[in-house]
């Protein structure tokens, strides 16, 4: 049964009052048809940018200030800026893999706008002389395979994608690849190994970025599929129009989705910068509210991997720059929301499970940090905690992301602002990303802990629904 | 027990070609050997490893690193509960707990008849529609004891064949590239020239 608000053919997407740049399509039933995007402006961005000089359309996306929606927020005009002059070939490497906890857009982004994609990256591909695209899509996402392929067939079909797209002499293969099922492999020079045919494991870093050295050791521009899928709406209406949107820093709008004990969980297309977590969480155009009508806990602002946030950050802005002071990130998007009545080792554990069945394996803290600290939470979960766990539950987070962890500053707990990221003694960020719920919660709710470590009688571990 | 057949060679020797490295198909026809028998069996993995040139071993170092490849056969139907957390904050363990009665077995067990095995997951992107799962892959949403019970009932009946392929099977509608169009993928090493419209200088593509 559709619920209020709800496309059934999307679901999960709320079409609120806004902007819409990428989810301007989703209302109707075949948007993901070559006919739907044409019929609706569809390719018109290709098309503008075909009749610009490469370098010209480049400029586009660096004044658009178009961020990467991928989880670390970097400007893509600024990163496409990083291939070095002259080594080709270069490589289009799209990063299709969501799965980081909360996280749901890219999928749906594939699924009933795959043409919107495809347009983005052939726009890539042509500013700056890309050989070829690999479009990485996660394996389990079975409907998104399907579309994008059917898309590509269209697009290759009507001489919009390969030998010499729309009659001129750009040419480019846009090729369908999927993964197997690895959370870590959305890292992006895992992506990397996993497209060679490699156990998806981060690279060891520097290089800092595939720019200079990615796939089969060259020149690789790696992005997400929300921040491609923005390039066609820039090309078509220019890169002013993009910045009269959102604010001055983070322009345009990006997906959020909001899940957990809200009323109207979803999918919302947000003008970045501009909206505040309380709008999102309490607004009668997004979630509207706490279920039941109880008290919020805590939320998390950016994906399993973020710092949580509380009460007295809601009036926060959805934008990278204050989030991150604040001591945690927007990550991609994901708004996780817990009421009073969620157990916060419960849902810790949750959280660090995944990143301990995550964990590539390749660096000892992240390996052996993770694996412990599950068996320490499952054990005061389970009402077998020991008195030393909570500090051995700190150390062992220490261990992984030495120093002060990522807070804001909170009078009440003695606590000075200490901004995101968190330093960390492993290759990628997923080990210090297992951290974060940790420390999170034994900052916050350390009462919860010890009652449960010295009560040892049970209590429910699952959050009423 | 079998290498692939004929047809599914014929289908690898076409997937290959979209890469400028034969290697770099080595995931897709692993799933396509996945999609022949079910599971990936020993003679299917050396065979691939054969068609991209690497070692069997090399083969099975990767295929072993993902999780959605099957080194034993598992049920026709795979049923994967997501449990990560935002499906636990909406009950996904009582529909664990539910699935597991249901189809009598533990997750991670297989049910007499093979139909199906049941396991639980992490996020599937599909947060904001708790709790949900997915069989063989195809999307289930904020799914109820009662529609879980439904569910399976549709699948024994062979009611919905149509929309849930037997496990292995994962899309069903490929990339197919007309004649003619393709731009023509080359090795690393045969494309150092700058592409034909960077070289062709300041004035665009057109
Ligand atoms: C553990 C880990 C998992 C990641 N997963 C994803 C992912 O699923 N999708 C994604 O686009 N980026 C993911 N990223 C970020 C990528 O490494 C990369 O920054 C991003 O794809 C770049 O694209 P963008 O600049 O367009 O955001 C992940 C990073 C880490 C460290
Ligand atoms: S931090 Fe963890 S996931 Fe990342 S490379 Fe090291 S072991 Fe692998
Ligand atoms: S947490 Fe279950 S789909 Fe994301």
């Amino acid at each position: 049964m559709a619920a209020d608000g709800y496309v059934d053919h999307a679901p999960g997407y709320v079409a609120n009052e806004g902007p819409k740049i990428v989810t301007g399509r989703f209302g109707y039933e075949d948007s993901h048809r070559l006919a739907r995007f044409e019929a609706t402006g569809g390719y018109e961005g290709l098309l503008r940018a075909l009749a610009l000089a490469p370098g010209a359309v480049h400029q586009q996306v660096r004044d658009a200030i178009l961020l990467g929606r991928g989880g670390a927020g970097f400007p893509a005009g600024v990163k496409w800026g990083f291939l070095p002059p002259g080594r080709y070939p270069y490589y289009l490497v799209v990063n299709g893999d969501e799965s980081e906890p909360g996280t749901y857009k890219d999928r749906l982004l594939m699924e009933r706008d795959p043409h919107q994609l495809i347009e983005g990256c052939l726009i890539a591909c042509y500013a700056l002389g890309l050989s070829q695209c690999f479009l990485y899509v996660r394996g389990e996402m079975a409907l998104a395979q399907e579309r994008i392929a059917a898309a590509l067939n269209e697009a290759y079909e009507a001489g919009y994608a390969g030998r010499r797209i729309c009659g001129t002499d750009f040419s480019v293969d846009v090729v369908l690849t999927w993964g197997a099922g690895a959370y870590i492999v959305g890292e992006e020079t895992a992506l990397i190994e996993s497209l060679e045919g490699n156990r998806g494991m981060p690279r060891l870093k520097p290089p800092y970025f595939p720019a200079a050295v990615g796939l089969y050791g060259q020149p690789t521009i790696v992005n997400n599929v929300e921040t491609l899928s923005n390039l066609g709406w820039i090309m078509a209406n220019g890169a002013d129009a993009y910045r009269r949107h959102g604010s001055e820093s983070s322009p345009g709008t990006r997906m959020f989705a909001v899940s957990g004990h809200v009323r109207r969980p979803g999918v919302y297309e947000v003008e970045h910068g501009v909206t505040t977590f309380r709008e999102l969480l309490y607004g009668d155009n997004f979630a509207r509210g706490i279920l039941h009508d109880r008290e919020l806990k805590a939320f998390i602002p950016g994906g399993g991997s973020a710092p949580w946030f509380f009460p007295e950050h809601l009036d926060l802005p959805l934008e990278a720059k204050p989030v991150g002071a604040a001591g945690s990130m927007l990550g991609s998007g994901a708004v996780v929301v817990m009421d009073e009545t969620t157990d916060a080792v419960d849902a810790a554990l949750r959280l660090v499970r995944f990143f301990a069945r995550e964990s590539c394996g390749k660096c000892t803290p992240c390996r052996e940090g993770t694996t412990w600290l599950e068996r320490i939470l499952q054990r005061i979960a389970d009402g077998r905690g020991r008195p030393s766990d909570i500090d051995l539950l700190l150390d062992v987070s220490d261990n992984i992301s030495p120093g002060p962890y990522p807070a804001a500053s909170d009078e009440a707990r003695g606590l000075a602002a200490v901004a995101f990221p968190p330093r960390q003694t492993t290759i990628c960020p997923l080990g210090p990303s297992a951290v974060a719920p940790v420390v999170s919660t034994i900052r916050r709710f350390r009462s919860e802990y010890e009652a449960r470590i010295t009560r040892r009688d049970a209590i429910p571990v699952k959050a009423a629904s | 027990m079998s290498r692939l057949t004929a047809d599914n060679e014929a289908r690898a020797r076409r997937i290959m070609a979209l890469y400028p490295r034969p290697k770099s198909a080595l995931i897709p026809l692993l799933h396509l050997a996945q999609s022949q028998d079910g599971h990936l069996t020993d003679e299917a993995v050396r065979h691939v490893a054969e068609l991209v040139g690497i070692t069997p071993a090399e083969a099975a170092g990767t295929a072993t690193f993902y999780e959605m490849f099957k080194f034993h056969p598992v049920g026709r139907y795979l049923v994967n509960v997501c449990t990560n957390i935002s499906c636990a904050l909406l009950g996904a363990d009582d529909l664990v707990a539910h699935a597991s009665a249901a189809l009598g077995v533990k997750p991670g067990g297989t049910t007499d008849d093979g139909m199906f095995t049941l396991e639980t997951v992490e996020c599937m992107a599909a947060c904001t529609e708790a709790p949900c799962l997915a069989v063989n892959y195809r999307y289930r949403l904020r799914v109820t004891p009662n529609d879980f019970d439904d569910l399976v009932a549709a699948i024994r009946s062979g009611d919905i064949d149509q929309e849930i392929p037997h496990h292995g099977t994962l899309a069903r509608v490929h990339q197919e590239i007309p004649e003619g169009r393709m731009a023509g993928i080359s090795s690393p090493e045969q494309a150092r020239a700058a592409p034909a419209w960077m070289a062709a200088g300041a004035e665009g593509a057109g």
